[in-house]
């Protein structure tokens, strides 16, 4: 009898692991987690990663930089315009060539577009993870506007490969300011609205405040960038510390916040949506005249060196490193993409907390699968 | 502090360091038995407090198997890179700097299963995204039947 008691008291402290994914809504692509649980405590999670491996850092070897670019759009689909412009200035930076103004600043008010859009996407899913449905519709149909005016432009709604080395493929449409200015004025409007659905709600404020809270010292030593950094508040926002394209002539605040828990990651991106549109606001009656690429040779190929370029994803900071032997293609490149690094620290939130917060602070991390894999 | 100052900063630490002033960074590099010692330094010291560790890229230059460290100081702004490498093919072994950089982690584990570096003092060394039947496909004698050349 006595037997019998102990043993079941052994077994209510055993620990039992649960697998989500790969194939799972909440992941948002595929990966796996491996969670340990007493409980409904988290007390460990293992993130298999790999799924969606393609090796695009073997394949760039063989292509040439006009090529490679096409390769980046399929790392993080949501901030393609973002990681084409990575590797566009770092070939430019090499061949030091100068830049018109003009593609400056188209690539500088895309960015700012693919910024709001992903944002956008981020709040439609971020709603639906935490029971919130009608965020995805509503997120989903003002974010066609901004899909609209991308393939108007560039032929492309997600994977735009707009950017080459020397500027962008294609003129602007001449649609293309004023649905931009239509976009503004629609989304000034439905933000609000975003903010009286899901900002506010009691529901929300439960699953959110207070959950995953990221240490300042923490995000640094795991190597945090982006939004979810600088909710716990790093200032590592790439186009304040080392402008690129326009970003130098510009005024926006970088969004700081200290709390640094999923709320408060959430609160960083919606208001981040509102820097992008005063950004575009800047930008779109001054688009210079001039020509919208240089000429360049038909064959590029980098001189000798390494070469090192970040920028700002939706996502965080990416960074390509590009090593050359002075061939046309490169001999070793190197993505360190924004959430590389903050999957690291995926584990370290989630201990201890419920595995229903789990799914909360996955959401509030905003991951790109494909953009951890490469 | 600028590149020439950190330059100088760590031939103070390590006289015998080859410090190269890159176009962009201070380049170092380093033999593969000072690394850990002197990022800790590096880390530690209030001067230069590198405490953001970007990313670690294994590189194969052909003869030597070789990694590069990207490192950037939150506090002052500046960035070093760290240079280091082995001639050991078969077997290479880097001290792991997850002790410093948590986040060094997942970088470590990407360039074992890319390029079979290991790691000595890594936590949890395992392949990251293929399974271990794989080749270690960024290495440049890495033959791949499958592949498709045009």
């Amino acid at each position: 009898m006595e037997e019998k008691v102990k043993d079941t008291t052994t077994e209510e402290k055993q620990e039992y692991s649960i697998n989500i994914g790969p194939q799972h809504p909440s992941t948002h692509g595929v990966m796996r987690l491996v969670v340990s649980l007493q409980g409904e405590v988290v007390q460990k999670v293992e993130p298999h990663i790999g799924y969606i491996h393609r090796g695009i850092e073997k394949m760039c070897e063989s292509l040439t930089y006009p090529q490679i670019i096409h390769l980046t759009d399929r790392m993080d689909y949501l901030s393609a315009h973002v990681n084409n412009e990575a590797v566009c200035l770092a070939v430019e930076k090499a061949l030091e060539i100068e830049i018109p103004d003009r593609v400056k600043v188209i690539r500088t008010i895309m960015s700012e577009l693919t910024r709001i859009q992903s944002h956008e996407l981020f709040w439609a899913s971020y709603g639906m993870d935490l029971g919130g449905q009608t965020c995805y519709f509503y997120g989903l149909r003002d974010r066609e506007m901004v899909l609209d005016i991308f393939e108007e432009t560039t032929g492309g709604r997600m994977l735009v490969s707009y950017n080459c080395p020397g500027g962008v493929m294609n003129d602007l449409h001449p649609n293309f300011q004023k649905r931009v200015k239509e976009f503004l004025i629609h989304f000034r409007k439905v933000l609000p609205e975003y903010d009286s659905i899901l900002t506010g709600n009691v529901i929300f404020h439960q699953r959110t405040k207070g959950i995953g809270p990221l240490s300042l010292e923490d995000a640094i030593a795991y190597g945090v960038t982006g939004p979810s950094a600088r909710a716990s508040g790093l200032s590592c926002d790439v186009r304040k510390h080392e402008p690129y394209s326009a970003y130098d002539r510009i005024k926006f605040n970088e969004v700081l916040y200290t709390e640094g828990d999923a709320y408060y990651r959430y609160l960083a991106r919606m208001e981040e949506m509102r820097e992008s549109m005063g950004i575009i606001d800047q930008l779109i009656d001054n688009i210079p005249e001039g020509p919208y690429v240089v000429k360049m040779k038909p064959v590029i190929r980098l001189p000798e060196g390494e070469y090192f370029q970040r920028v700002e994803t939706p996502r965080g900071e990416l960074d390509v490193f590009i090593i050359s032997d002075g061939n046309k293609t490169p001999y070793r490149i190197k993505f360190r993409t924004p959430n590389f690094g903050n999957l690291s620290v995926f584990s370290h939130l989630v201990k201890g907390f419920k595995i229903a917060d789990l799914i909360s602070i996955f959401g509030s991390l905003d991951f790109v699968i494909p953009d951890i894999d490469r | 502090m600028d590149k020439i100052q950190i330059g100088e900063f760590i031939k103070s630490l390590d006289s015998d360091l080859e410090i190269k002033g890159g176009k962009q960074f201070t380049e170092v590099t380093v033999p593969p038995s000072k690394l850990h010692s002197l990022a800790s330094q590096l880390r530690e010291k209030e001067e230069t407090s590198f405490d953001f560790l970007i990313c670690i890229t294994g590189v194969d230059y052909g003869h030597d198997l070789g990694i590069v460290y990207h490192i950037r100081s939150t506090k002052y702004g500046h960035t070093i890179v760290l240079k280091s490498r082995t001639a050991d093919r078969e077997n290479p072994v880097f001290d792991s700097v997850t002790d410093i950089w948590s986040g060094a982690d997942l970088h470590e584990r990407e360039a074992f299963d890319l390029l079979g570096i290991k790691f000595a003092n890594h936590p949890d060394l395992r392949r990251l995204f293929l399974n271990s039947a794989w080749g270690f496909p960024l290495r440049k004698d890495y033959i791949d039947d499958d592949i498709i050349t045009w």
